[in-house]
């Protein structure tokens, strides 16, 4: 993974180009998240661009940390996914649980942006993850189709259907797939450690929980198509097999 | 009680056209009183596989601009009873069609005919969302290669949320599979998918499997929907679609090879 530093004035991507001059292949395919933490909430950064010109260097853009309210919107219309930002260590948020309350029941709810003050310095409001206490699921039962992004603020996301190549399930907190998971699926996004994926099979694009991400390339192929669950132990994400305990 | 079917599938080039026709043509042979209805505006290729393009006075969009009455720009085909062509604007572009008047039009049409057959333009956009928002069922058209299979998924989400029933939270547009352009050949050397591993993909009820085949392309020369052709696998196959389409159960046709080799037959009779 690449985290890359979008600047506060000049070309957002020079860094990047510089690096992909000194090493072409090696960032192939490589997933990317841009922080913007030098970047104050209302300056002018054209996500979608950015977004076009890395997918164009054959990179895959896939979220941002460190951004404000306003950014973390544009990066959801952008199709990125706005992370917790602890995740580059330079800060660990703590938040209050911000939780409105309200969940989303509609099958096709488009994602809130998690929400986060950034201060005029550009430094992030302490944050922590939101409490989940009883928050109901948010249940899907038809097919996620290429396309959609559901989101499940402040719970879990559970989907009864297969989840296809292209689409997108979020989640404060755990995601369960009762079918094939073959998009992507990222849990705990508002850094919620302790936050799971289950599936029946694993054929995701990719997996993230609390920021700490697998793509396909990376999971381990005697994985593939095997009921699964994914978990972080300290920074490292475990991909285990669901295993029947022998009696 | 009147549907409308929207012919559709995200990719371009795939069939839909020439199963809207075979469509049509099917359910009006069956009896029941049919249109074909020409979403595609600024291509306009409905008329020449229907064989009616030198009889287009007035199209859909003058329909819709109240240029025309509906009655005006119907065509009704020469060869089979109870069917109609409503053809679109070659001059046109997308932006011509409203909802509203889109929205009247299918109404008026709802109250003469018992199928609404709507032919969507490719895409997953405006175009695209015009011709199925207001369907009742969707025939999603797909061939056995994974860009097509990613974009029927594509445009079933779109299905899901943009369709007018989706937005009044009512019963989901019923979804039907139509694999068209099947060859057995391609994919036995495993150069096109399966029916099984779209079927996987999908998640949705299999109206038919259409073999790729020259008739296709004579039965649209002659401006002949491929239906009529009851000799050609494809006009079987689509015969078959149809009524499965109208509730009957018949076993699938064209998915492997009908015939056993001769080594397989002799392998078979000393065992
Ligand atoms: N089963 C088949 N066997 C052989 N050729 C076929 C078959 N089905 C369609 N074709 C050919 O594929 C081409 C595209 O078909 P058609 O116009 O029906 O697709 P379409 O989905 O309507 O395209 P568009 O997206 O441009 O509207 C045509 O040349 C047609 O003759
Ligand atoms: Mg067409």
């Amino acid at each position: 993974m690449m985290i890359v530093d979008i600047p506060a004035e000049g070309d957002p991507l020079a860094g990047v180009e510089t690096k992909l001059r000194q090493a072409p292949s090696f960032f192939d395919g490589a997933p990317v998240v841009l922080d913007l933490l030098a970047v104050a909430d209302d300056a002018r950064v054209d996500l979608i661009d950015i977004v076009a010109r890395l997918r164009e260097m054959g990179l895959i853009p896939i979220g941002v940390q460190n951004g404000g309210d306003r950014q973390n919107a544009t990066a959801l219309a952008a199709g990125l996914c706005p992370f917790p930002i602890w995740r580059s260590g330079r800060q660990r948020p703590e938040r209050e649980s911000d939780s409105n309350g309200e969940h989303d029941d509609q099958e096709l709810a488009e994602p809130q942006p998690a929400s986060g003050a950034k201060s005029q310095d550009g430094q992030r409001e302490a944050t922590a993850p939101p409490k989940r206490d009883g928050t109901p699921a948010l249940l899907v039962t038809r097919p996620v189709r290429s396309g959609k992004r559901l989101y499940a603020r402040d719970g879990d996301l559970v989907a009864a259907a297969p989840v296809s190549a292209g689409a997108e399930l979020i989640a404060d907190g755990h995601i369960h797939v009762y079918g094939p998971l073959r998009g992507r699926a990222l849990a705990g996004v508002r850094g919620d450690e302790t936050a799971r994926i289950f599936c029946q099979s694993l054929e995701a694009e990719l997996v993230s929980i609390a920021g700490a991400y697998r793509v396909r390339e990376d999971i381990d192929e005697a994985l593939i198509g095997k009921p699964v669950q994914i978990f972080l132990k300290g920074e490292q994400l475990v991909i285990d097999p669901l295993v029947r305990t022998p009696k | 009680m009147s549907k409308i079917v929207v012919m559709t599938s995200g990719k371009g080039g795939v069939g839909k056209t020439t199963s809207a026709a075979a469509f049509a043509a099917g359910l009006a042979q069956r009896g029941h009183k049919t249109v074909v209805v020409d979403f595609d505006v600024g291509l306009r290729n409905l008329d020449l596989v229907m064989g009616c393009e030198r009889r287009v006075v007035f199209d859909f969009v003058n329909v819709i601009n109240g240029e025309a009455r509906l009655n005006q720009a119907l065509i009704k085909d020469k060869r089979i009873d109870n069917l109609f062509i409503l053809p679109t604007s070659q001059t046109r572009d997308k932006d011509a069609l409203s909802r509203e008047g889109v929205g009247e039009a299918l109404e008026k049409l709802k109250d003469e005919f018992e199928y609404v057959i709507c032919d969507s333009p490719a895409g997953i956009e405006k175009g695209a969302v015009m011709a199925l928002y207001y369907a009742d069922e969707a025939v999603i058209v797909t061939n056995p290669e994974v860009s097509s299979v990613r974009d029927s998924d594509r445009i079933l989400g779109v299905l899901q949320s943009k369709s007018k029933r989706a937005e009044e939270n009512r019963e989901p547009v019923k979804e039907h599979l139509l694999l068209t352009r099947y060859d057995l050949d391609r994919v036995e050397r495993g150069e096109m998918m399966a029916v099984d591993d779209v079927l996987d993909i999908l998640a949705i009820r299999l109206l038919g499997v259409v073999p790729e085949d020259q008739a296709v392309l004579r039965a649209s020369n002659l401006g002949q929907p491929v239906i009529l052709d009851g000799t050609s696998t494809p006009g079987q196959s689509y015969r078959d679609a149809v009524s499965r389409f109208l509730g009957e159960e018949i076993p699938h046709r064209f998915t492997r090879r009908e015939k056993r080799g001769v080594f397989q037959r002799l392998f078979r009779r000393t065992a």
